[in-house]
């Protein structure tokens, strides 16, 4: 099955579909979330064969690129610790630019990976089986991007650990009622976490490396990362308890992570920040990006390596659900603001949005509207859902408009707030936009790589979808409501 | 009465399956048939066998639970002294234990150290790391991560007899009995 087309037909013809009640719509049945005619073994076979089968020539140029881009966030790096953030355009009444933006766009990003494997877990959706590792690495690769932002907006990076409570000779604590602390806590919780539960994901798909590949260097690298994993009974009972726990554990913290960062702005005076809105509206605008960028990676991908057997049509139109109701959410957060700075009847509140629309960065406000409200309607239809030019088309519109979306959040509430002699106006310099950029160098780069050494499918939870191991559980089932033991 | 082969000492005996319902079938009968220490390998994780091989509670879910409360107290209790003992700032008039604002931080160490204690549960639980198992000599066996199924009679069962426990193995229908060595 090359393409989805073919696995649409032949689910028609697989009956089992239908007693299950495919149905989303007469006359039309789901796609499968694996193509029919798969085994254990070969299942196996095709997605390590990914990472066994040497680097594909693509790989090189690819690589290259988001390499350079990376070197060039390096050097300006380098260029910011040797002048000092005087650099960048931040400066009075501006203090937060284009390095908060930035924390934010990227923490929002990194949602989808602990969103899918964590909650879509805990809800027994199967489709996430073949997206979920990939979303995971994407997650930590985002959020190691966003942290760096928080360590060189401190200005001297070098005393960032001051950031942490420990016992030191000038005597001094962090203040805890603090939101910037709290986001300290919030953020490397969900790193640590987000890694943690990425590995335990990974250790048996290591140990499968191990067993297939057939270079020794190789064999003892993934031997040692798999730990001396054997499959066994005991192994995987104890790993699945460990798995529903974490992924237990990360479904509030998921939701915290956002939430917290929200409340950066919510607790602040600022008009335009001080909002009871924010925790859900940030958190659903998380989820509605972070889908975004999963999709914008992995659309290519599914069709370079030749994956369409696993991520099917049924991912593609699940996902762009997903984002359609995020979406909306996000939409109604927009729309609350407004009626919020209305209501109010509080002149800087009024202001505030008055400003949005017609001041100086309305630009960006309508192509916001345009990137977050206009272009996600697409995906009410199921034919802009299922191609995946056209659902590639909506994610970047909404990749570039959640980074807009904070760009009016941030600089734009700050630069005229309530007293009109401290205004002023704010632009990212050239040095702002090479370390933005370079962090979608280092971003790709270990997106790369990680395609390249670890399987971006999880293999051990592809293998439960064959027939072979779904006959096992319904037999399983079956004996459980005859009241058997 | 765990025996000695003629070549190198003997961990066990290995049956290989070709189905995951033969694998379970075939670790019911070596329990029933009074088999006590031995593994059952599958490429993923079937509910069925670890009831078959008689393992039914994980430890894990308390250990974790007791995680989350030592990590919500730690949490808390730092957030406390700092801020009411050995650092008290006044912040905008509001009183030094103003434990409201402690919330988010106590909520993200209860997190992290149930988290952490999870993974490194599971890891002390499944014995993990092992750099060296006996089972890995048996050639065929890393298609247990492939689509192969396996069971293996440890020598130490007390039941274990090379000439016994390998007929009663083969008795299973496996496509393969080896002998697991040291």
């Amino acid at each position: 099955m090359r393409d989805g087309q073919t696995a649409r037909v032949v689910a028609e013809q697989d009956e089992s579909v239908l007693e299950k009640g495919g149905y989303h719509r007469p006359g039309i049945i789901e796609a499968p979330v694996l193509a029919p005619g798969h085994t254990a073994g070969s299942v196996t076979d095709k997605i390590s064969s990914v990472v066994l089968s040497g680097t594909p020539r693509w790989f090189y140029p690819a690589f290259g690129l988001s390499f350079t881009l990376m070197m060039v966030l390096f050097a300006a790096l380098s260029k910011l610790f040797w002048e000092g953030t005087g650099i960048w355009g931040v400066n009075q009444p501006v203090g937060w630019g284009f390095d908060i933006i930035n924390f934010v766009w990227w923490i929002g990003i990194g949602h989808a990976g602990t969103l899918i494997s964590a909650i879509l877990l805990l809800l027994r959706q199967e489709w996430r089986t073949s997206i979920n590792r990939f979303a995971e690495a994407m997650t930590i690769f985002a959020v190691a991007c966003a942290g760096l932002f928080p360590l060189i907006h401190t200005g001297r990076p070098w005393l960032a650990y001051w950031l942490l409570p420990y016992p030191n000779t000038m005597g001094m604590w962090p203040q805890f009622r603090s939101p910037l602390i709290w986001d300290v806590f919030a953020v490397s919780t969900y790193a640590t976490v987000s890694l943690l539960f990425w590995y335990v994901g990974l250790i048996p798909d290591l140990a499968t490396l191990r067993d297939r590949s057939t270079k020794k260097v190789a064999k003892i690298i993934y031997g040692m990362a798999a730990m001396g994993w054997r499959n066994s009974a005991k192994h995987w009972h104890e790993h699945e308890v460990a798995s529903l726990l974490l992924a237990g554990l990360a479904t509030p913290l998921v939701l915290s992570v956002h939430s917290v960062v929200s409340f950066d702005f919510a607790v602040g005076i600022i008009p335009g920040w001080h909002a009871t809105i924010f925790p859900p509206y940030f958190v659903a605008g998380a989820i509605f990006a972070g889908f975004a960028m999963v999709l914008t990676c992995t659309l290519p991908l599914r069709r370079v390596f030749g994956l369409q057997d696993f991520i099917t049509e049924r991912h593609l139109e699940n996902m762009g659900k997903v984002m359609l109701a995020t979406g909306l959410i996000v939409t109604y957060g927009y729309g609350i603001e407004a009626f919020t700075a209305w209501y109010s009847a509080n002149q800087y509140e009024t202001f505030m949005m008055w400003n949005r629309l017609f001041g100086p960065y309305r630009f960006h406000y309508y192509a916001l509207l345009l990137c977050n409200v206009i272009a996600p309607q697409a995906l009410w239809f199921r034919s802009v859902r299922v191609s995946p030019v056209g659902l590639w088309s909506v994610c970047m519109f909404i990749n570039v408009g959640m980074w807009l979306e904070r760009m009016i959040i941030i600089p734009a509430s700050l630069h005229r707030d309530f007293l009109p002699s401290s205004w002023g106006i704010y632009h990212g310099t050239i040095w702002d936009w090479a370390i933005f950029l370079g962090t979608i160098g280092l971003f790709l780069s270990l997106l790369f790589l990680f395609v390249r050494f670890v399987p971006m499918i999880s293999i051990f939870e592809m293998r439960t979808l064959v027939p072979e191991a779904q006959s096992v559980k319904e037999s399983a089932a079956a004996r459980d409501a005859e009241g058997l033991p | 009465m765990s025996s000695q082969d003629s070549g190198g000492r003997l961990y066990g005996l290995m049956a290989e399956f070709e189905a995951p319902t033969a694998l379970i079938a075939a670790t019911e009968k070596a329990r029933s048939a009074g088999y006590r220490k031995l593994d059952a390998y599958a490429p993923y994780p079937i509910e069925e066998l670890v009831h078959a091989l008689g393992h039914h509670h994980s430890k894990l879910p308390m250990m974790v639970l007791g995680g989350g409360i030592v990590g919500c107290l730690a949490g808390l209790g730092l957030q406390v002294w700092v801020n009411a003992f050995v650092y008290p700032l006044n912040i905008g008039g509001k009183p030094v234990l103003s434990w409201p604002a402690f919330v988010p931080v106590t909520f993200e160490t209860t997190i992290l150290f149930a988290s952490l204690t999870a993974v490194l549960g599971m890891l002390v639980l499944n014995g993990l790391p092992t750099p060296y198992h006996p089972v890995f000599n048996v050639p065929r066996f890393s298609a247990a991560s492939r689509d192969r199924y396996f069971l293996c009679i440890e020598a130490a069962d007390p039941r274990f007899h090379v000439e016994g426990t390998r007929q009663f193995l083969e008795g299973l229908g496996p496509s393969e009995v080896s002998e697991v060595e040291y």
